[in-house]
């Protein structure tokens, strides 16, 4: 039985239809990205499964029980998400400690301590990051602090909304090691979205691309690197990723 | 070659509490009728390098240089008339985001017209405006004349916007991260409509990204900008090849679709390179 399983999933945004039909499958440790242009659907996937938008048809399964709204916050335990702007998912206000206790106090851990600074630990902070305000952060180091936030409760899955799309090349390589290692050590399912198949390649063993609210097609990695691609559209995003080429040099 | 622009020695300071700061250290390059590629790191310097040619340093900074030249004219203590004669006329700035650049309350056709009416008159103003939308790839140039910034998408919003730009037939174009805010299909029909430009108009092109990717496919010859500094200069084609070990780190922490290399190269920064 798959982990997460979403099944003719629909979100509707008043008359508009963000998500239309949408099913796919994710297995427990596994690592799966879905890739769309803005305005794809993609993140309103991501978001429906962690109960920020609404399920107006279909259904998502954890575990193979469906999931009610809203959600129950032993869910929250075990599913967590990382958004894309480190700038704006950080509250300004609160220094790292505030918001990494935060979650700890809504679920009652005891051990906040230990779990603040093995937390920092992992994700390559050392204890000297704890009083700071998000100010005093770097992007990357922001980005790290969400990742913390997002791991602090042991959740088994994680989701992923352009974790690096805010971030420097060089800043980008870090935090995608970083993912890569956590999920090596720890046996965490990923789900995650992007915009650059480059990223996707590089991070999931599957993944699904988007257009318009719905599924164009299921690729493996082998298939997306061997450029095995059916449709026509995931071709156009295959080529548009190589850089640009003058009009003459293409066939 | 003779050179549209020359920068030579350009700095850019401001002031801080602890005395001034300055972001660009010493960029110094010659431009002629190609695309020349800026490329850097948030923080590098790339965006105010670009700005200062312009002679839009925001105050309280300071630009200053041995050399700044386009065309014959010294832009460093140019006057306002002349910077008239130049800005939107000779030289164009093509900003990141449609949503910020173009008036909200007026339509796209007013402020082409706006822009067109600066070299011709007002009955050929129009045609130009319709005409350059066409020209920008726009499919349906009457819609979009009639048509409001927020009735029209991020990529088309871009290519109103370049069209503006480019409605004066400037000889310069300076495009600062003109297609970060696209998607990549769309990027695409971007780049090709400024590559038209540069190879059937014989425009000057400063191409100012962090992509490096994008930019070593697209231009022909690319700067590479560290903490305000010019770390190199090379050939678009020799990126790959690069000597110094901030472009080479720069472009292998890139992922690709084909590489299975992990854990990913990280940078690995020296000191030295910002001195």
């Amino acid at each position: 039985m798959s982990l997460i399983q979403v099944n003719d999933l629909v979100v509707m945004f008043g008359p508009v239809a963000a998500v239309r039909g949408v099913s796919f499958h994710v297995e427990e440790g596994e690592s799966y990205g879905i890739v769309g242009e803005s305005g794809s659907g993609k993140s309103t996937v991501l978001r429906a499964i962690c109960g920020l938008a609404p399920t107006s048809a279909g259904e998502i399964r954890l575990d193979g029980k469906v999931l009610s709204a809203p959600r129950h916050p032993d869910f929250y335990r075990r599913v967590q998400m990382v958004f894309q702007d480190p700038y704006a998912s950080l509250h300004p206000r609160h220094t790292v400690d505030r918001v990494l206790s935060e979650p700890l106090a809504i679920h009652g851990f005891k051990d906040r301590e230990a779990r603040i600074e093995q937390a920092l630990e992992d994700v390559g902070l050392g204890h000297g990051f704890r009083f700071r305000y998000p100010h005093q952060l770097s992007g990357g180091q922001r980005q790290r602090v969400a990742i913390a936030r997002a791991l602090i409760l042991e959740p088994r899955v994680l989701l992923l909304d352009e974790p690096t799309s805010a971030l420097d090349a060089s800043i980008q390589a870090e935090v995608l090691n970083l993912l890569d290692r956590l999920r090596g050590e720890r046996g965490l399912t990923y789900i995650l979205v992007s915009h650059d198949l480059a990223v996707v390649a590089h991070m999931c063993e599957r993944l699904m691309v988007m257009q318009h609210g719905q599924v164009v097609e299921e690729l493996t990695r082998a298939r997306l690197q061997a450029h095995d691609a059916t449709e026509p559209y995931t071709r156009d995003l295959l080529l548009a990723s190589e850089g640009y080429r003058p009009l003459t040099a293409r066939a | 070659m003779t050179a549209l622009l020359t920068v030579d020695d350009l700095r850019v300071s401001f002031p801080t509490r602890n005395g001034p700061t300055e972001v660009v250290r010493g960029v110094s390059f010659q431009l002629g009728r190609e695309r020349l590629g800026i490329v850097g790191e948030s923080g590098s310097g790339k965006s105010q390098t670009g700005r200062a040619i312009l002679g839009l340093t925001p105050p309280p900074g300071k630009a200053t240089a041995k050399r700044l030249e386009f065309d014959g004219i010294d832009l460093r203590d140019a006057s306002v008339a002349t910077w008239r004669s130049l800005r939107g006329i000779r030289i164009s700035l093509i900003m990141q985001d449609p949503k910020f650049s173009l008036n909200p309350v007026m339509t796209i056709g007013r402020q082409l017209i706006e822009a067109a009416r600066r070299t011709s008159g007002r009955a050929e103003a129009k045609d130009r405006a319709v005409a350059m939308l066409e020209a920008v790839q726009i499919r349906d140039p009457r819609r979009v004349f009639d048509a409001y910034p927020h009735e029209l998408s991020g990529g088309m919003g871009q290519r109103a916007m370049i069209a503006m730009m480019l409605i004066t037939e400037p000889d310069l174009l300076i495009a600062d991260e003109p297609t970060s805010a696209l998607d990549v299909t769309v990027q695409i029909e971007v780049l090709r409509i400024l590559d038209r430009l540069v190879t059937e108009r014989g425009m000057g092109l400063i191409f100012i990204s962090h992509d490096l990717r994008l930019v070593s496919s697209f231009c022909d010859r690319v700067l590479v900008m560290y903490a305000g500094r010019m770390v190199e200069e090379v050939k678009a084609s020799e990126l790959a090849q690069a000597k110094h070990p901030y472009t080479q780190g720069l472009f292998k922490c890139l992922p690709t679709i084909e590489g299975d290399v992990r854990p990913l190269p990280t940078l690995q920064r020296d000191a030295d390179w910002a001195r």
